[in-house]
């Protein structure tokens, strides 16, 4: 049967990975394109890449770089960072890509989802919800790398990301983002509940526990981190690791 | 005997397969051109999308002929996603003949009616895993799918599956709320469901056995 799958989530900035906390503070990290070898050489089941570099610009040296990237992936890879056209993502898919993260722009135009989703299938969009917990307990949705606050709640937002095409949600609590605490499991659990597309946790995994409590306890499908996968230690030294083959294990047993 | 051809009917995305190639050594040509097909020894036909666009694409551009013709001169061919349905004789998506090298047609998941506890999505989208037909168990015909590592897992994107009607031509299956086809093959002719461009090392042992078929 169908795994659950375990994805290190890669931000990119200027070519250069970076680590966020609370999506401020950009701290660099390293090289992208070792982090993927060594993602790909450990097997990981499926890597996202998240470029938040302000730059709105698709010129053929941004696409040169992600197709370098992904030559050295021999797994599903998904991008996201200003696709506000059809013709970024083909540009992307073209690039080796099989997926598409949409932000912002599934906000700002969700026709956008339906118009990627029937041309290349709905496997192909993913739909990025950020969150934060407003003072009265409820999960809104946030635009722009966290920036610009909608008044969509995120269960609406996620049914109609769900009704316009999206294959998969991909929900990142903005609050819980580096602190490495764990995910925000309510909302998480609240989303996956509301619908039938597969949705990945973010934001917040800190230890192994924390990726088996998005799939028990926020019923997500699939879990995803950043932090985890490249910050080790109380100090947060750069360390790019990834599940012993014990714990891939334990996560498909579930 | 290290070149593989890959065909190019505007359909699917064939860097990622040429990648994997490239990697473990393989000489690869993306062609479109049918006089190409007609003379390769080994062939792959990738294929993402709609199952009657890319049956139009192959019979309008010649392709088709120079498949059929390339097979009865017993070159390797192996269809990857709706490359492998496109082996069948017909699709439950469209109206389009497909090339019927297989006694098998393709159809649409459908779980209603089955009494599944699980809520099952279409797409089958993620990892799952591949049982080899017992009745293959160390023939010839499993050469294909040797030296992959167990469990053997394998990354799947489809919305339709195939159905085959003669069970010698079942390579392998998996289990998705029901068991279903996930690898074809008869004499020099095989297909997969599965992405072994986007499996790691699972796809390219099994890449790497058909570099050496």
């Amino acid at each position: 049967m169908l795994e659950h799958r375990v994805m290190p989530i890669l931000t990119i900035k200027n070519n250069g990975l970076y680590r966020t906390v609370k999506y401020r503070k950009p701290k660099y990290i390293g090289d992208p394109i070792n982090a993927v070898k060594i993602f790909n050489d450990k097997e990981v089941d499926e890597l996202i890449l998240l470029d938040i570099s302000e730059d709105r610009k698709w010129d053929n040296e941004k696409v040169k770089y992600y197709r370098e990237i992904s030559e050295e992936a021999f797994m599903p890879l998904c991008f996201g960072g200003r696709i506000s056209r059809i013709d970024h993502a083909k540009r992307i898919f073209d690039s080796g890509f099989e997926k598409v993260s949409l932000n912002s722009s599934a906000v700002e135009n969700p026709q956008l989802i339906s118009e990627i989703a029937n041309h290349y299938g709905v496997q192909s969009v993913v739909v990025s919800i950020d969150i934060n917990i407003n003072i009265f307990g409820s999960a809104r949705v946030y635009t722009d790398l966290g920036r610009k606050r909608t008044h969509l709640r995120a269960i609406d937002f996620a049914k109609q990301a769900e009704s316009m095409g999206a294959g998969e949600l991909l929900v990142t609590s903005i609050q819980n983002d580096g602190c490495m605490c764990g995910y925000n499991l309510e909302t998480i659990k609240q989303v996956s509940e509301s619908v039938k597309i597969p949705v990945i946790a973010n934001g917040g995994a800190g230890s192994f526990e924390d990726l088996l409590d998005g799939i028990k306890k926020g019923k997500a499908h699939s879990v995803a981190a950043g932090s985890y996968f490249v910050l080790n230690g109380p100090h947060r030294a750069v360390l790019i690791s990834c599940l012993s083959s014990t714990e891939v294990m334990k996560i498909t047993e579930i | 005997m290290n070149k593989i051809l890959i065909a190019d009917y505007g359909m699917g995305n064939l860097g990622s397969i040429k990648n994997m190639l490239k990697r473990i050594g393989a000489e690869v040509e993306i062609t479109s051109s049918p006089k190409a097909i007609s003379e390769c020894k080994k062939l792959i036909l990738p294929g993402v999308g709609a199952f009657d666009v890319a049956m139009d694409k192959i019979n309008s551009s010649g392709i088709g002929e120079a498949l059929n013709h390339v097979r009865k001169e017993g070159s390797h061919i192996l269809g990857i996603c709706l490359g492998m349905q496109l082996l069948t004789l017909h699709s439950e998506e469209g109206d389009c003949e497909g090339l019927g090298w297989f006694n098998a047609t393709t159809v649409k998941f459908n779980f209603d009616g089955k009494g599944l506890s699980e809520d099952l999505k279409i797409p089958h989208m993620g990892w799952n895993r591949i049982s080899i037909n017992p009745a293959f168990e160390g023939k010839e015909q499993v050469k294909i799918l040797q030296n992959i590592p167990d469990p053997k897992r394998f990354y799947f994107v489809h919305s339709y599956r195939v159905v085959a009607s003669s069970p010698d031509e079942v390579l392998c299956t998996t289990m998705y709320g029901e068991e279903f086809v996930s690898g074809i093959q008869k004499n020099n002719t095989m297909g997969v469901q599965f992405h072994p461009e986007k499996s790691h090392k699972y796809g390219m042992a099994l890449l790497t056995n058909f570099l050496r078929l």
